[in-house]
């Protein structure tokens, strides 16, 4: 059983927002709603100033608030690789898992239901990377399994080092952004 | 380490997420102050009728219930109102999800209705006695068994307290917002409501005793919200980095002119002296009192609900 999850070269990671264009072409997001996103950190002190761009989304995380607090499970974990879900004609738009998610990463489409990334299941599926992964120009984004010791993601994770968003909320993302 | 460079640029701009969290709105503070009100009322009701009150004529928990329903429909229609998927809506009673508190909630709110008609039966309104006269009949075979409405008082105040302690931990359950995350909120809500309903009954309470034993209440209900606070702010203060700043948006941050003046102050404090003083017959029972509490109690559900949806925990990302 994969358990799927990204692996994030912050150094390679020009801000370009073509991730972003792919994502919304792809899943034909409306105007206006993004289910990535580029977030520029800076931090430091001058002259001593360090930028961090990342590429975000849903961190298909394995301990997941969103799926506890939805009152009717159209909020749910994917059979294959973990991944995160909205059954659309079993949401009924109560908001709970846009609130509990501490990266809001999730929003509420113009037709009514929650939605987020779905780490373009439909297209790992059929053996294809995700859109975001696939059009990449600097070749910063890795899909895989997280699980598999030898997956491209499990070594770089092996090699490089890492950080997880907001580590603390205690939601252990899968989305892995190497520093 | 202060003055350090922290900045974070974003391009998303999802509606009522960014810039901060602003997806609930009027909606869900207005349920949960009805809501939290209604469960009071239940206890107070199903106390009357378990302490045998009930045999005086003109004793609220005959009137209480009714007023629960409407205003309890009323919540559960902004509720309805909140959602974005509306046609959908039936779908929280096809299943039941252990780990989600709003469909406990959607449960309880199924089972806080029988009891509530249970509580009317009693002894039905002339107004209902004349569309349903068979009612009466109900009412008689009721009243041959007083051990039923001492249970019925039972279930109406386990009920009320699970409504009361729901509206709560509907919000205590979301680690994502600090604010909200404190296990004392539940009983923050269930002891406001509780303020709420006392100071709502004892405005058309017409039973004397009954009147006098409701402002005494509400004047300990206060007294003990006030104490509520205080502890859950010491946890806040001594907790992690996000909740830290999270109780500081209420004490001396954005939200501290409408929390100290409404909330505490018109809210609690002044109320609690006005009644503090009527209660020992140094100045007349007026309608001030009680209506401060009420407003302040749906005031709190606005701060507490908007001020823990701009909580977050960015702050703890920066070491």
């Amino acid at each position: 059983m994969p358990r799927y999850g990204m692996v994030i070269d912050t150094r390679k990671c020009v801000g370009c927002q073509d991730c972003v264009v792919a994502c919304k072409t792809e899943n034909n997001i409306p105007e206006g709603h993004n289910r990535d996103w580029i977030l520029t950190e800076s931090t430091g002190k001058f002259p001593d100033i360090h930028l961090e761009i990342r590429t975000e989304r849903c961190n298909h995380c394995s301990e997941t608030p969103c799926v506890s607090c939805c009152p009717t499970g159209a909020s749910h974990i994917h059979d294959v690789g973990g991944v995160v879900l909205i059954t659309h004609d079993v949401c009924i738009g109560c908001k709970a898992c846009v609130e509990a998610c501490p990266y809001d990463a999730r929003y509420i489409h113009p037709d009514g239901y929650a939605d987020k990334c779905t780490f373009c299941i439909h297209r790992v599926e059929k053996g294809q990377k995700p859109a975001c992964v696939e059009v990449c120009p600097t070749y910063c984004m890795h899909f895989g399994d997280l699980d598999d010791p030898n997956s491209e993601v499990s070594k770089l994770l092996q090699s490089r080092k890492w950080h997880v968003n907001l580590a603390d909320a205690g939601t252990h993302p899968n989305i892995f952004y190497l520093v | 380490m202060m003055n350090d460079l922290i900045e974070l640029t974003t391009t998303r701009n999802n509606p009522h997420v960014d810039p901060s969290m602003a997806m609930w709105e009027w909606q869900i503070p207005v349920y949960l102050f009805l809501g939290g009100m209604v469960a009071g009322m239940m206890i107070i009701s199903g106390y009357f009728l378990f302490s045998g009150r009930h045999k005086e004529s003109n004793c609220s928990c005959f009137s209480i219930p009714t007023i629960s329903i409407v205003l309890l429909s009323i919540g559960m229609f902004a509720l309805f109102l909140d959602l974005s998927h509306k046609l959908y809506v039936w779908r929280l009673f096809t299943t039941f999800q252990f780990k989600s508190p709003m469909s406990w909630g959607a449960w309880i709110l199924i089972i806080v209705y029988p009891a509530l008609i249970a509580n009317i039966l009693i002894r039905p309104a002339a107004w209902m006695l004349k569309i349903y006269p068979k009612l009466s009949e109900w009412a008689n075979k009721i009243n041959q068994h007083p051990f039923l409405i001492k249970n019925i008082g039972i279930l109406n105040m386990i009920l009320g307290l699970m409504l009361g302690a729901y509206t709560g931990v509907l919000l205590s359950s979301m680690g994502s917002r600090p604010l909200w995350n404190t296990s004392l909120l539940w009983v923050l809500f269930l002891v406001s409501g509780l303020s709420a309903a006392a100071a709502f009954v004892h405005l058309f309470a017409k039973n004397k005793i009954e009147s006098e034993l409701l402002a005494k209440a509400d004047n300990g209900f206060l007294i003990v919200e006030l104490f509520i606070f205080v502890m859950m702010f010491l946890g806040f203060l001594s907790s992690a980095r996000p909740h830290f700043e999270a109780a500081k948006l209420l004490l001396n941050g954005a939200y501290a002119p409408v929390f100290w003046v409404f909330v505490i102050g018109l809210g609690i404090v002044i109320p609690l002296i006005i009644q503090l003083l009527a209660v020992n017959h140094k100045i007349k029972h007026t309608a001030i009192a009680p209506i401060m509490v009420i407003v302040g109690g749906l005031i709190l559900r606005f701060v507490i609900v908007s001020a823990g949806q701009y909580s977050h925990w960015f702050n703890a990302h920066f070491k």
